[in-house]
């Protein structure tokens, strides 16, 4: 049997009393290990204008690299307190902040190791399909043998790392949907 | 050993592009570069999984989560969660959400001059049983209008977003209803190019699933993106 995939519609503007129960910012509760991280961004459209009605969501993997997943088959461990999932509405400035910890590399096509990152999809009004993209970590060393950052064109590589905040553990990382520095967007 | 098997991409003209002049949203909010095609790896063949923790014991009902009842025709919305090779998708969260019965949300945004229920929150949300089916229990939703245009009107449409197995199978869409007579004139309805998957998001009228002297039904079936039966290389 072949069926053809529904089709993708807007969450529209409203997606916020939709998702707002499975609402989350703090990806890593007391008990799990890694290195802490505190992102915040701001989610801008095609003239600028701050998306006051965007979700953005986060799969990630555990600081083990370990997707809580049962198709993660690997040596390293779970952590039970660490599901790696996120849905952060943006404010009405356009802006979301979260915290987690840093995620280990997870394997890539062959015997390729990712670099550390975080899965990204963006709900608006105004997308009639969700965005997929990616949030690479400042200066990780891993970043420059990474597959899928060597996929993008060099000169956009940029707009899927994050940049370092204030403090040692903080990164910013800003998402322009449209327009000048546009920031790379997957289709997955 | 760690390539994966990859989720199809959508067959053509299926989906939306991102930019759809007539909704007028779009854009300024569609990317002008083109997508960077992400061959998949771990982190898109995986994705959250959720539990009956996740879901409050009237989720699936809209018509009980307050003291009483909501204004408005009573509705069962049931239907399956299948992938494209027709295999059910057990575990899968759908969260829903709509207007009331006089087509207002529940949302500070929402200020259509129509009036709010007490009784009605619009919002809900299950996983899919073992055979991947779900129904919810609900008021049919009015239409409202929006200032895409001039004198724009939704059609009636409830709201659904799935989560399936992996990230990759991810899904926003909306349902309608049969003979509603907005759809000719609603640019969401028609960005998808595609007749016939146009069509796939009208529900049908589901005589055997209505509740006597209670409830009418809609059937609405879900296909998520299904996945190759070989791995993809690098
Ligand atoms: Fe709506």
């Amino acid at each position: 049997m072949s069926l053809l995939a529904t089709s993708s519609q807007t969450v529209g503007p409203y997606v916020a009393i939709g998702f707002a129960r499975l609402n989350n910012d703090n990806l890593a509760p007391a008990g799990v290990t890694g290195e802490r991280i505190t992102v915040t961004g701001c989610i801008v459209d095609g003239d600028g204008e701050p998306m006051a009605d965007a979700v953005v969501e986060i799969w990630q993997a555990n600081a083990h690299g370990r997707y809580a997943h049962p198709e993660a088959v690997s040596e390293t461990p779970l952590e039970p307190a660490f599901k790696g999932f996120g849905r952060i509405p943006t404010d009405a400035s356009g802006r979301f902040r979260f915290t987690s910890i840093k995620p280990g590399r997870v394997p890539g096509a062959g015997a390729a190791m990712q670099a550390p990152h975080l899965n990204v999809l963006i709900f608006s009004r105004g997308l009639l399909k969700h965005l997929s993209t990616r949030m690479y970590f400042p200066d990780d060393p891993a970043n420059t043998e990474d597959p899928i950052l060597q996929r993008v064109p060099a000169e956009r590589r940029q707009t899927l790392i994050a940049r370092q905040g204030t403090g040692r553990h903080e990164l910013e990382w800003n998402v322009v949907v449209q327009g000048a520095g546009e920031t790379v967007f997957f289709d997955l | 050993m760690s390539d994966v098997k990859g989720y199809r991409r959508p067959f053509w003209d299926t989906q939306p592009d991102y930019l759809y002049p007539h909704y007028r949203s779009t854009v300024k909010r569609s990317p002008s570069r083109p997508l960077v095609v992400l061959p998949q790896t771990l982190s898109e063949v995986t994705g959250p999984l959720f539990g009956y923790d996740d879901i409050g014991g009237k989720d699936d009902d809209l018509t009980r989560q307050h003291e009483g009842a909501p204004l408005g025709e009573r509705i069962v919305v049931s239907g399956r969660v299948l992938d494209e090779n027709g295999r059910p998708v057990p575990g899968a969260l759908i969260e829903m959400w709509q207007a009331n019965a006089a087509g207002r949300y529940r949302h500070v945004s929402d200020q259509h001059d129509a009036p709010l229920d007490p009784n009605f929150s619009g919002c809900g949300r299950l996983l899919t049983d073992d055979a991947g089916r779900y129904r919810f229990m609900t008021i049919k939703p009015g239409s409202y209008p929006w200032r895409n245009h001039s004198n724009a009107w939704r059609p009636a449409h409830l709201h659904f977003a799935l989560f399936g197995l992996g990230l990759a199978q991810r899904l926003v869409t909306q349902m309608y209803f049969p003979g509603d007579p907005l759809l000719p004139y609603d640019p969401m309805y028609n960005c998808i190019p595609d007749d016939k998957a146009r069509q796939r998001l009208i529900s049908v009228f589901d005589w055997e699933n209505t509740i006597p002297e209670f409830a009418l039904a809609y059937r609405f079936d879900i296909v998520l993106r299904g996945r190759d039966s070989t791995p993809m290389g690098g």
